[in-house]
């Protein structure tokens, strides 16, 4: 796993896309492709209407399968911080990462015949900002922090909702 | 060589400022102004998709004049001098017959509008209007008609309310950056949020109470629930003591509306009514119901809109954090206001509008005017012929309901023509298309900003025009200079305008350089809660308005249930999702992605008495007005009714993207053109009926 992370709140999240919309500014993935999108899921049994939308980007694995199943090279993993990149210079298009991939995070480029993925932005990150889409979130929904301080922060959420709990 | 340009979106009518940064002559990054702590760095989709728009080759690229027939689509390129010779010598031939009065303008208002209206000022015609009519004219009327302050006149502190009530007020999906993100804030706070609409929208999965009512019977439950709150005295008797007026007379009023009566008409049950009201009282004063945004919906929209107006009143909400608040504007801060274009413009001969806000009908605001009642103007040449009509980045076409009546009324005009970034339905029914620049390639008027804290903004150019367009404030002075009345608007460079606006304030033009925008007080601005002012005569919230009723419209009026739909038949709903905008964004390269096609939303136990299953096509129809659509069958709609997104469906081949994807809502409205409500305005777009046929 790279040592970055992106979480969602989904309770705050109101499906606008702006997500997808400034990812796709930025990155041009170009027509069909979304390097992060959001999934929407609902359910009309209960009493209150559910209706979810789930970030889905890419979770930069620490022993990626597409890295593996890429053939060529393209398919790589950055040393210093583990992002999963794709150097479009070695793709033939083969679709063998599309394959191995669990989540069906790489996308395929009609343009030019060839795969690409969310990198987390990585051009931003190494001048110290954030992705795109988290940059923009709308509700400020979508959090970039680095993997062991999500775990202290959701604690803390919870604590804090405990105590909202009390009022 | 990067630098940031701070400016005001133009995507949708929000208008929210961002944040722009250029590299050379590329724009390269956009972001919300986060010198503006509601916005942040937030951006909306369409927002996000600005790029995209100035990019976009569907689009008119240089000024167009018609060859073939109306909305045929033969055009001839033309340049500006060629297209604004067309324009001044058809209408000064129209002025020399008909006078100055019979030209007519409509936009979509807001803070840039002063010099459109001054514009159509100095061409001499009383007949400037906005888009209004099919938004929310009816909560203006009805805020005018109880606090005699139009809806502007109160603003919303989401984020620390406790209880927030919402009439089909789809928060998060018509939604506004600052406002959605306070909203969410509240949520997350805690607050408890209550959802009304016979469909479920994403704003009713934020909700911690939905109710699925019955369409059109917002009334019924309002006056419902009024009745309880008033009856078991759940309501803040300090401030309706010293604030409202007409107490006994709502009581008497609302004396047949229980809630068992309401049960029966809206279908939401008695006991949740009276749960919902004690839970309001014991959150009062941070509750907020929200009076209604786009609220051209029935034909007693307007008492609805009443009735939460009045609700709010009881609620003691007015001027408290966690209620509604009054936007203070300039002089709240000592401060001059910006001056407007039109203010040594002197008054047009022909103080009578075409459109009768202010004569025929006595009531309406004569500001924004309404756009359906100038169509009997042209219809019957009275008061008085209207023959040339600027349409301004509006599309009254899908806007207003039923095209198809619309076009044979537009066929009486002697000149049409439309000012857009991108090819309107409206655009391509006109005789002149004049593109504009997308917002981040010109400069507007400044702006005020009112709230807690107000000032000025201002929209800068960021990068050079990408294509042969020019901004509006170009266009209008310019056509002004060429119809002999450049004295009136004889602006050389947006900054000479800039100076004129700012003369009466200490503010220089520099000033916006740092932030893009200028505040006038440090602290926000409370008024004293004791000496709060209304606009009616009385100084109070007046339940029974003398000034309305001697005009002929009755203050409360008596319930009538909904003309439902017939057997086989369904109301249709329509609305929005969060990245798109009055059909404004379908044919963007981005965002023509995400909407493909619409869907028509169908109850359940209705799709299956009509063997209609889950992404079946079916015939969607009116008469003879026909459609082909995918269903979403769900029971996140009511029975009765059947929901499709806005803006689909275009006739605009040159939108290629969108052009031929699925189903427009207003082509099903027949009639509703002159089915209006008489009271506040608007014409009734929810009450159309359609019938369903599975496709086998």
């Amino acid at each position: 796993m790279s040592k970055y992370i992106v979480t969602q709140n989904v309770a705050d999240c109101i499906g606008c896309k702006a997500c997808e919309v400034h990812c796709k500014d930025k990155n041009d993935p170009g027509e069909g492709a979304f390097f992060c999108k959001m999934m929407e899921v609902e359910s009309d049994s209960g009493k209150l209407p559910s209706r979810d939308f789930v970030y889905m980007a890419c979770f930069h694995c620490e022993k990626p399968w597409c890295v593996d199943a890429c053939p060529t090279g393209a398919m790589q993993r950055r040393d210093k911080d583990g992002i999963v990149f794709v150097q479009e210079s070695l793709c033939v298009g083969c679709k063998a990462c599309i394959v191995a991939c669990p989540w069906g995070v790489p996308q395929w480029k009609a343009s030019t015949g060839k795969v690409d993925k969310c990198d987390l932005c990585k051009d931003r990150i190494d001048e110290g900002l954030e992705p795109a889409c988290v940059t923009k979130c709308t509700t400020n929904c979508l959090t970039f922090s680095v993997v062991g301080n999500v775990s202290d922060t959701r604690r803390q959420d919870f604590a804090e909702q405990l105590m909202q709990n009390r009022k | 060589m990067k630098k940031t340009v701070y400016s005001i979106c133009g995507m949708c009518a929000v208008r929210c400022p961002v944040s722009v940064t250029v590299e050379g002559d590329k724009p390269v990054w956009i972001e919300g102004n986060s010198n503006d702590g509601g916005m942040g760095k937030s951006l909306c989709a369409k927002g996000g998709a600005t790029f995209s728009q100035r990019l976009d080759s569907q689009r008119p690229t240089h000024p167009m004049i018609r060859t073939g027939e109306r909305g045929e689509g033969q055009w001839r390129q033309a340049t500006w001098d060629e297209a604004f010779d067309y324009i001044t010598e058809k209408l000064k031939g129209i002025i020399s017959k008909h006078g100055a009065r019979s030209i007519m303008f409509s936009d979509r208002g807001g803070p840039f509008a002063d010099l459109r209206k001054a514009f159509v000022k100095a061409l001499g015609s009383p007949n400037y209007m906005n888009h209004d009519c099919t938004c929310g004219r009816n909560v203006n009327h009805a805020s005018k008609s109880i606090y005699g302050l139009g809806r502007k006149g109160f603003a919303y502190d989401f984020k620390n309310a406790s209880h927030i009530v919402l009439f089909g007020r789809n928060i998060t999906e018509s939604l506004k950056v600052k406002e959605v993100k306070g909203f969410i804030k509240g949520v997350s706070n805690g607050a408890h949020v209550t959802y009304i609409d016979p469909r479920a929208s994403n704003t009713a999965s934020k909700a911690t109470r939905y109710w699925q009512v019955k369409p059109g019977t917002d009334y019924a439950l309002l006056l419902g629930i009024t009745h309880y709150i008033v009856k078991k005295n759940l309501y803040d008797k300090d401030f309706v003591k010293q604030y409202v007026d007409g107490l006994p007379k709502l009581k008497t009023f609302l004396k047949p509306y229980t809630p068992e009566w309401a049960e029966k008409e809206t279908g939401i049950s008695a006991e949740e009514i009276m749960a919902f009201c004690h839970e309001v009282n014991n959150d009062r004063p941070k509750v907020i119901f929200h009076p209604g945004w786009m609220l051209s919906r029935y034909s007693d929209s307007f008492y609805a809109s009443r009735m939460i107006h009045l609700l709010n009143a009881l609620m003691g909400s007015m001027e408290v954090p966690g209620g509604l608040f009054y936007p203070k504007g300039p002089g709240d801060a000592g401060s001059g206001g910006l001056k407007s274009l039109g203010a040594d413009i002197p008054a047009p001969e022909e103080k009578e509008r075409a459109d009768g806000c202010g004569s025929r009908y006595p009531q309406f605001d004569k500001g924004a005017g309404m756009l359906h009642t100038a169509y009997e103007a042209i219809e019957s040449g009275k008061p008085y012929p209207m023959k040339a009509y600027f349409i301004h980045r509006h599309n009254p076409l899908i806007a207003l309901p039923d095209t198809a009546e619309q076009k044979r009324i537009w066929d009486k005009l002697e000149l049409i023509v439309s000012t857009d970034v991108y090819f309107s339905e409206s655009s391509w029914y006109a005789d002149v298309i004049l593109p504009e620049n997308t917002y981040i390639e010109r400069d507007s008027i400044l702006r005020t900003e009112k709230g807690l804290k107000p000032g000025f903004g201002r929209r800068q150019k960021c990068v050079e025009p990408y294509n042969d367009s020019k901004p509006g404030w170009q266009i209008y002075t310019e056509l002004a200079k060429r119809m002999g009345k450049g004295e009136y608007l004889p602006y050389e460079s947006i900054e000479e305008i800039w100076k004129y606006q700012l003369q009466n304030t200490d503010v220089k033009i520099e000033d916006f350089d740092a932030k893009g925008f200028v505040k006038l007080a440090k602290d926000p601005i409370w008024y004293d809660r004791d000496k709060l002012k209304f606009g009616t005569e009385s100084g109070k919230i007046e339940i029974v308005n003398k000034k309305w009723e001697d005009m002929g419209v009755q203050s409360l009026k008596p319930y009538e249930s909904p003309q439902g739909p017939p057997e086989g038949s369904f109301s249709l709903l329509f609305g929005r999702c969060g990245y798109q905008t009055h059909g404004m964004h379908h044919n963007n390269p981005i965002i023509s992605e995400m909407l493909g096609s619409n869907k028509l939303w169908i109850n359940t136990a209705e799709a299956q008495k009509l063997g209609i299953k889950d992404g079946d096509e079916v015939e969607i129809a009116a008469g003879e007005t026909k459609g082909i659509m995918q269903t979403k069958v769900t029971n996140f709609i009511h029975p009765q009714a059947v929901f499709m997104l806005h803006g689909f469906g275009t006739d605009v081949p040159a939108r290629e993207r969108s052009f031929g994807k699925g189903v427009a809502d207003q082509i099903f409205m027949k009639g509703k053109l002159t089915d209006w409500d008489k009271a506040g305005g608007s014409p009734n777009i929810q009450g159309c009926f359609v019938t369903i046929k599975a496709l086998s």
